[in-house]
């Protein structure tokens, strides 16, 4: 493959797209496929085929607004359709080169105003499953340039100056991680991309490995290249069936087109990639247990250091990143590092994805630029919380992460600020509650949710979570007093201090912001034995006997 | 800390051990009783519980409604409340009964293995679901590990409350 | 390599002391008899760094440190002993008392048990936080041993031992957080594994009254898990 050949293949996928008048995109994200979209496509497929019009039906990852699914992508005009059902296919099809259907209008209001499409810059233009529809959007020639035109120094660079951070939580900065792993000597290195996406309302990474898996197969080449690995491995969790199938395709259409295996496009550079399947454990998303996992044994984190970068897979050093950091390379490598740090805040570059869920008029998935304020996303891009309910908080981060108050809704997105108000950026999980939500019960939730994918290697986590869930148990149903708040104060402190490893570490975060913000709503449950969101039933304890 | 004068021991749960051990300090009780008076406990007469003590021992955990209101009213009444011996502390063997609940419990006892099953209902006071260790129901003051603490580890948190001090015990006295 | 880039000097409690490089702030702080509590440790296994005992404050680390796993470096200030880091470690006691089952004075192993004197050096007299009482099995399938998880701190020695030493890899560990359990093979039980050579190490290196030997059950029986260090010198050695 060569510069030329690249372009042919381009040209070969504009030509096939020039035959069209249009292009029908049905959504066949697991949101939509869940609601038959195969049907609705099948549908379209037969319909335009019998009324003559040059059409081409073709199948996309998911387009975002999942709530308005199955959604339907209609180009060259840009019409969207949602709620679209197998019987709208023969209106759909006349409607080509007309007006749009009207009932099928998404009323998706604001929802695309300020999001920035980077990440899912293919989204809803290609199928998957071809590569080369990928290529004729400038697919793999970020991989091409790198491998004929710079060194592994220079990518390095670009990625540093880019500015970007992992997007799997930690938000630790990529550049740096590269030029680590890459100044570490070692005959055999790896690349390993981390899709287990294990938080609650988390499915960021799902859409872009289901939608765009071409985009994470040539950042991962880009990152071998750069700190010379030629093994890579993407770690999915089983749950995600259809990004491992699209992925599985991806990877076969990857080899076919040469962009994977020997002699890459023509230069000495080696890679290959395999998937290896998670089986659900939460911690298997930490880096440590993800290698232990992919070694065969039992999924648990280990202390670092030894940092992955120095001692990871087989003992051989690792690059570990999640799918969404992947994603965001072939983009800088195209555009340069600064166009990529033109975008976002000072410490936080470029945009992020989320996945707007919970009381919330429109679900679905978003991509905004770092900076903007969790008001726009909420109420500008999500149009706010629906039944003319109030907004109480929004939860970020997942289980690592804390409850943010009305007060903070002008607080502008980033990994520091997040930090600073007691929550965190997370994988990127946005989980909106309102007036009916009772805080403690979700400072509960989310530590039962620690307490069973805790995996039990050490005692903080392992026995502390434990007693953090009945404590807050007692809370909620109104049998708890004083000294059992401060005794679960003292064990978020402990918790968090003394677990081996994040899960157990960052545990205590929706308690302790829950109690930042809320504290009001625990006094209640203890002191009136009342719960103000009327969630808990709340009776005072009462000494059962035989 | 005030004068202590006056010393109660009680008896909850537990096998008498810990007042084995407070007897076995032989001839140092006669030092001690000369500086306080022993105005209630297992081992004296007296019926009802004073209506205030400057130091109270407990032995055994509480594991009957009866242990249960005995408690509650001695803390109220007492000084220095003393958890004495692991049965009061931890609950021990009391508690083991917490892993099944009091109903298997009083089936083996009652019901299995003898002549003529009957659980008793009457003139005896109703287990808890859950035996728990003093300190979870009242405040305690001095914890004083032991199955039993030794009859030294007694003399010396007698001595030490003599002398006008709270002793703790902490790398003195172990579990067991 | 010069001897000299071989050897670190740091301070341990204000004490300036030397090390090799290749050590860890604890077997630094042994060498020199500077006490650091440990419970999953033990001379001649590998590192777990599970029971967070041994956490020690390090001068501009941003969390407590596992000192068990943790290098010497130049110029480290290591702080073992303060009250927040003595708290933690009182509280991390009461979590392993609180949740199974630990009656010491009915336990084969009181006055012999590392958990025991634990909270005894540590002058925990009792535990704050509540029981948890689960219901654990006791596997006594065994001619020789016996398994109560009634007592198991999960510190995974046993699991190192069989596997490490022994090369039988019989014990394991099943389930997560507080279902875990070690397990012997596949959770048969140990009396029918085929993969265990009854060679017993396990039970010398368990710290509590978990494993034991039958016919020695009582506080007589002093565990001796001294063998492994000698153990691994002579087999390096032979290599
Ligand atoms: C309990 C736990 C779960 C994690 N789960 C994930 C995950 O699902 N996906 C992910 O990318 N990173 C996860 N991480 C973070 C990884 O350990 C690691 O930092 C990340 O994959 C590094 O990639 P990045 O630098 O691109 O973010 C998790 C960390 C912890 C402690
Ligand atoms: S913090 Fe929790 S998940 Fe992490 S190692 Fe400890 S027990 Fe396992
Ligand atoms: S194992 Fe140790 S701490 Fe546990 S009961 Fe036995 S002696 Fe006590
Ligand atoms: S059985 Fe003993 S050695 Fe094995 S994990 Fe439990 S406490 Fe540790
Ligand atoms: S001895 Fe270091 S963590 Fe257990």
């Amino acid at each position: 493959m060569n510069v030329e050949e690249l372009q042919q293949i381009a040209a070969q996928a504009q030509e096939e797209r020039d035959k069209f008048d249009y292009e029908v995109n049905v959504c066949m994200g697991t949101s939509c496929l869940s609601q038959h979209s195969d049907r609705i496509r099948d549908a379209i497929a037969k319909e335009a085929e019998s009324c003559g019009k040059k059409c081409h039906v073709r199948r996309t990852g998911c387009m975002g607004p999942c709530a308005a699914g199955p959604m339907v992508l209609v180009e060259p005009a840009g019409t969207q359709y949602g709620h679209v059902r197998e019987g709208d296919a023969k209106d759909i099809v006349s409607a080509l080169g007309g007006d749009p259907v009207a009932r099928l209008d998404p009323r998706l209001g604001s929802y695309f105003e300020g999001q920035h499409f980077v990440v899912l810059e293919n989204v809803g233009h290609i199928d998957p499953e071809k590569v080369d529809e990928y290529v004729a959007r400038g697919g793999y020639e970020a991989l091409l340039k790198v491998l004929t035109e710079m060194t592994p120094a220079q990518v390095i660079e670009q990625i540093s100056k880019s500015g970007l951070r992992g997007r799997g939580g930690g938000g630790y900065p990529t550049g740096l991680k590269w030029d680590t792993v890459a100044k570490v000597k070692g005959a055999q290195k790896y690349v390993i991309c981390n899709g287990d996406e294990g938080d609650p309302g988390a499915f960021m990474d799902r859409s872009v490995l289901e939608s765009d898996p071409q985009r994470v197969i040539e950042g991962m080449a880009i990152a071998a290249y750069a700190i010379g690995a030629t093994k890579g491995y993407v770690y999915v969790r089983a749950e995600y069936p259809l990004a491992v199938q699209r992925l599985t395709v991806a990877l076969r259409e990857a080899r076919r087109r040469g962009f994977l295996g020997n002699a890459i496009c023509e230069t000495t550079f080696s890679f290959d990639i395999d998937i290896r399947l998670g089986a659900g454990a939460f911690v298997c998303g930490e880096e440590t247990a993800l290698i232990a996992s992919i070694e065969g044994k039992r999924g648990t984190p280990r202390p670092r250091p030894p940092y992955p970068a120095v001692s990871g897979l087989w003992g051989d050093p690792t690059l570990i990143n999640n799918v969404e950091t992947f994603a965001n390379v072939p983009p800088i490598i195209r555009h340069g590092g600064e166009w990529f740090s033109s975008m976002g805040t000072a410490r936080s570059k470029g945009t992020k994805v989320f996945a707007l869920t919970g009381k919330i008029q429109r679900t679905g998935l978003v991509e905004v630029p770092m900076g903007m304020t969790l008001r726009q996303i909420i109420f500008g891009i999500g149009g706010g919380v629906p039944d003319g309910r109030k907004f109480k908080a929004v939860q970020t981060g997942g289980p690592s992460g804390g409850c943010l108050p009305e007060e903070h809704l002008d607080l502008s997105i980033s990994y520091d600020a997040l930090i600073s108000a007691g929550s965190m950026m997370g994988s990127g999980g946005m989980i909106v509650m309102d007036d009916t939500s009772c805080m403690v019960s979700v400072a509960r939730f989310f530590m039962e949710f620690c307490m069973t994918e805790s995996c039990g290697k050490c005692v903080p986590c392992r026995a502390g979570t434990v007693q953090m869930y009945n404590l807050l148990t007692k809370i909620c149903k109104g049998e708890a007093t004083r000294r059992d708040l401060d005794q679960l104060t003292e064990l978020c402190e402990v918790v968090g201090a003394t677990s081996l490893c994040g899960l157990g570490q960052t545990a205590p975060n929706p308690v302790l912001s829950t109690l930042r913000y809320f504290r009001h709503e625990y006094l209640a449950h203890i002191d009136e034995k009342r719960c103000p969101a009327g969630v808990c039933e709340c009776s005072p304890a009462v000494e059962v006997h035989a | 800390m005030t004068d202590i004068r006056t010393l109660a021991t009680v008896w909850l749960d537990g096998c008498s051990g810990c007042h084995m051990s407070l007897l076995d300090m032989d001839e140092r009780l006669i030092e001690l009783s000369s500086q306080f008076q022993l105005v209630y406990s297992p081992l004296v007469d007296r019926k009802t519980f004073p209506e205030r003590v400057d130091v109270t021992l407990v032995e055994g955990a509480v594991a009957s409604v009866e242990d249960l209101k005995k408690i509650r009213r001695i803390r109220e009444h007492t000084g220095v409340l003393v958890s004495l011996g692991d049965c009061a502390l931890t609950g021990n063997v009391s508690a083991m009964r917490n892993t099944c609940g009091p109903q298997p419990v009083m089936l083996r006892v009652y019901e299995q293995n003898v002549l003529q099953p009957q659980i008793p209902t009457e003139g005896v006071p109703a287990l808890l679901n859950r035996v728990r260790p003093v300190h979870e129901v009242v405040p305690v003051d001095v914890y004083v590990p032991g199955c039993p603490p030794s009859a030294d580890t007694i003399y010396r948190v007698l001595s030490e409350l003599l002398a006008g001090h709270v002793p703790t015990l902490g790398g003195v006295a172990h579990f067991g | 390599m010069s001897a000299e880039s071989n050897v670190r000097t740091l301070t341990i409690d204000g004490e300036e002391i030397s090390a090799r490089a290749d050590q860890t702030i604890l077997e630094a702080a042994r060498e020199h008899k500077l006490a650091i509590p440990t419970l999953c440790h033990l001379d001649g296994l590998s590192e777990v760094g599970a029971c967070r005992m041994c956490l020690v404050e390090v001068k501009g680390a941003r969390r407590l440190l596992p000192a068990c796993v943790t290098r010497v470096e130049e110029g480290m200030e290591v702080t073992t002993h303060n009250p927040k880091i003595d708290r933690y470690r009182t509280m991390i006691l009461e979590l392993f008392f609180a949740e199974r089952n630990h009656i010491c004075s009915i336990c084969v192993a009181n006055g012999n048990c590392e958990l025991q004197s634990l909270a005894l050096t540590l002058g925990m007299t009792h535990v704050e936080i509540p029981y948890q009482y689960p219901q654990l099995p006791v596997d006594a399938s065994h001619p020789r041993f016996t398994v109560d998880h009634n007592r198991c701190v999960l510190c995974t020695r046993c699991v190192r031992v069989c596997s490490e030493i022994e090369g039988a890899n019989t014990w394991g560990v099943m389930g997560r957080g507080a279902q875990s359990l070690v397990i012997t093979d596949l959770k048969e039980p140990w009396g029918e594994s085929e993969t265990c050579t009854s060679c017993g190490k396990c039970v010398q290196v368990c710290p509590t009254g978990a494993l034991f030997e039958k016919d020695r059950a009582g506080s007589k029986v002093r565990k001796q898990p001294d063998f492994l260090p000698y153990l691994r010198i002579m087999r390096e050695g032979e290599q």
